[in-house]
Formats: C-alpha cells, structure tokens, sequence
C-alpha cells in the first residue's frame, strides 16, 4: 500500500503534572524529569516531523509549562511552519510566560476544565485549581490569543454539560472540546468510576447538539462520544501509523496511546532513529498499518475503511488480542465485554489519582 | 442554504492560510486540522477580511478571472461557512 504522509505530531513533552487526574491518558509507568529529550533533541524532531509532513504538533504532557524551555520550542515549531497548541491545565500560565508564548508564535492554547462545580473540579484534579485556571483564561483573552476550553466528561461531571458549555462561553471560548473519557492509562485503571451512565449519556446528547446549533458562528463545539455506547468504533488516529505520530517524554514514538501496552512491539526511540526512519521503516509503525492484519468480521466489513477496525490498543487490552476488531464494535464477537463495563457504572466515585511518585521505574 | 450575497464572510480566526513545502501547495490550518486549498480557493480566503461582501469577492475575482465566479464563490464560502472556517459577519 502507499504510505501516507503523517499529519500530526503530539508532543508529550513531560510526564509532570501538578495535577492528578484520573482520567489521564499518561501510561501507569511514567518516567521523570531526568530522562526526558533535552530542548535540541526536540527542536530536531519537529524539523523531521515538519519535513515528513507534518502540519499540526500538540504540545501536551504531563503539564508542557513545567518545561523551561516551552517557549523556545513553540518558537521552532512555529518557524517550521508548524501550527501549534498547547495543551495545558494553566497552572504554571503567568502573565510574563504567556506573553513570551505569544511572541514566540503559538497558534492556539488549550485550556483544561474538569467541571463548573469548584470543589468537584478540583477533586477531580486532586489538587487546588479552579482559580489558577479562571486567571489563565482570563490571561489568554487579555493577550487575544486563540483559546479553546477542553473537558473530559465522564460520569463525574456528565449532568452538568449544559452549565460546562455555558461557562466555556462566559470564559469567551473561540472553541470547547468535550470529549468523553478514552479508556488508556490511568482513565482504563479507572473506568469503574468514569463510565456514565446510558441515562447520562442519553440526556447529554441533546443539549450537546442544541448548543451546538446555539453557538454556531461564535463558539465551535466538539463532543465526541464515550465510544463504549457507539454503535461502531473511533477510527483511532484516522488508522495506525497513517496519519499521526505521539512521542512520549523519553522520546518513544507510537502510533497510538495505548500502544505501550502491546506485547511484542518493538518499541523506537526518537534519540536512536530519524523520524523518517520511524515513519516508513520500523516494524512498530507498520504492524497494523492497512488492513491486511485484519480478522472477520472487520476484514469483510464494508467500514474497515472508515474505521480501521477501531484502537488496536484498545482491542489489545479487553480481547488480549490487538488484531481482533475493536470490542466497542457491536459487530464484534467479543462485544459482551462492553456490555459488562456498561453494567459497571454503579461503582463509588473513589478515583485512583495520577502521580508521577508511583512509578519512575527508568 | 447558500450565504447572502450581503454577508461578509470573515476567516475564523483560530484558522491560517499557510504553505505546505512539503506538499507543495497551499493549506488552511486550524487546530486540529488541515485542509488542502488550490490557489482559488486561497484567492477567496484571502478576501475573506470581514469588510469585503460575497458579491464584492465574486466581482473582484470574476474579473480577476475573466469569467463569472459568483456560483462557486457562494458554494465554497457557504461550505467553508458550514465547516465553521469562516465567520459572517452580521449586517
């Protein structure tokens, strides 16, 4: 098959976090400060990445402000010609470094919310951060900068939608993003408690497309979801090594999340090897790159090419097997096991938090 | 529904024309998107600046082209408009 050219590059750029959530993405096993990529090591691989063909690069973590170094890298990014958000909590977003962000030319900042209640937002983070947020919108605006509010829902703060979408819009969003929790890393250790409700998700439908409607032309909404209650999975990425490229802080470079988890991938190195190399080359890119790895029922499936087959990391860790269709797919033979978790959302909301101090294995 | 001749579509402006070296050609990047244009469709972003009015785009460029683009102007703005890439201005 012809090989695409990549799209877009997440950049975890630490696994520090002043928060704690336990709807993190980040893997259970973080590294620390010490062996994350310097500056230039960076700098080197949003070049590749710019020249592999890469538009769009997320500046994400971990927290990115932890990192001294955020506003020359946004600077490179932006030379390259590479539009470029950052993904953040706010804390750590002074005045002095949001002005140097501007100067140095990024594109578009993203604000984390957990919810409109303050003391559920912030048990949810596991730390105080309601207010360092409200004065990093307020921060954001003052210097005109494009910003977007994103909030992970889930079971917690779902049956407040309505009043989330209202303060993205009193904050003076260009733009929200609500997306229900993906299961990877701390979120999948934490499922029990994150995963509404079909009522939950029932009622949020609604008032997500009338707002929608609402705010056409002056704030775009995105709500993505729980693909645990869709009919057909998420064409993860748009395909494995098709389209997007994450590097983690110690510089592994994945197709996907929740590849860590896949046994037998041989895992690559940004220090070790060219991203081009990565790219077109090495076995963990291509391992489930088409569709020739597909089993029934996705390998006649008249979607395989809308959706892939679902997450590969996904279908690994509920079915054991990462070329089985992805298990949220009501064709797949192993849906029962969605329908399982679906029956678990009774569970206490007694969250397990995201902590760097657990791990630090390397 | 196509635009009003009236409105005066403005680029949103989380979005920016840019140029591809890689590709070659012109993109409009927004977050979490790109969007490959022609060099028409650049033309008619690039006058999308919030004073200029549809009819006002498609005669500038329809003399730019010697030729009558007010169909096709309408349909890529109303599409542009209904991605939420372009803005119009209330009048």
């Amino acid at each position: 098959m012809a090989l695409n050219q990549p799209t877009t590059l997440l950049a975890e750029l630490t696994y520090r976090c002043p928060l704690h959530c336990p709807y993190c993405s980040n893997p259970l096993q973080m590294t620390r400060a010490d062996a994350e990529l310097s500056t230039d090591d960076w700098k080197r691989v949003f070049t590749e990445a710019r020249n592999l063909g890469v538009l769009q690069l997320g500046l994400s973590g971990g927290e990115p402000l932890v990192r001294k170094d955020l506003e020359e890298l946004v600077a490179h990014a932006r030379t390259e010609g590479l539009y470029t958000t950052l993904v953040t909590s706010a804390l750590g977003l002074t005045r002095q470094r949001a002005e140097r962000l501007k100067t140095a030319g990024i594109d578009h900042v993203q604000i984390s919310f957990q919810d409109t209640d303050t003391a559920n937002a912030e048990r949810i983070a596991g730390v105080r951060s309601v207010k360092q947020k409200l004065e990093g919108a307020a921060l954001v605006k003052a210097l005109d900068l494009a910003f977007s509010v994103n909030v992970v829902l889930h079971r917690g703060n779902l049956d407040r939608l309505a009043e989330i979408i209202e303060m993205a819009a009193e904050l003076g969003a260009d733009r929200v993003e609500l997306a229900n929790t993906q299961y990877y890393g701390w979120a999948s250790k934490n499922r029990h408690m994150l995963m509404p409700t079909r009522e939950q998700v029932e009622r949020s439908r609604p008032i997500a497309e009338a707002a929608i409607k609402r705010y056409k032309g002056k704030m775009q909404i995105l709500y993505v979801l729980p693909d645990y209650y869709e009919q057909y999975p998420k064409p993860c990425y748009g395909g494995w090594g098709n389209v997007y490229i994450l590097v983690t802080p110690e510089g592994r470079a994945l197709p996907c999340h929740g590849a860590t988890q896949i046994p037998h991938l041989e895992f690559v190195n940004v220090r070790d090897h060219a991203l081009e190399w990565i790219w077109t080359q090495s076995p963990i890119f291509s391992a489930f790159r088409g569709n020739d790895w597909m089993q029934e029922p996705c390998r006649s499936c008249p979607r395989k090419e809308l959706d892939f087959g679902g997450c590969r990391c996904q279908a690994f860790a509920l079915t054991g097997d990462a070329t089985n269709t992805d298990p949220v797919c009501s064709l797949s033979p192993r849906h029962d096991i969605i329908s399982g978790a679906l029956a678990e959302t009774t569970a206490p909301l007694e969250y397990v938090y995201r902590e760097v101090a657990a791990a630090g294995s390397e | 529904m196509p635009l009003s001749p009236a409105a005066r579509p403005k680029l949103w402006r989380l979005a920016r024309i840019d140029y591809d070296r890689v590709r070659q050609r012109p993109v409009l990047l927004y977050p979490e998107g790109a969007m490959f244009i022609n060099d028409t469709g650049k033309a008619i972003l690039e006058l999308c600046d919030g004073t200029h009015s549809i009819a006002q785009i498609s005669a500038e460029l329809s003399a730019r082209y010697a030729s009558d683009v007010t169909v096709d102007v309408t349909e890529y703005l109303t599409t542009m408009f209904d991605r939420d890439l372009v803005r119009v201005a209330e009048h």
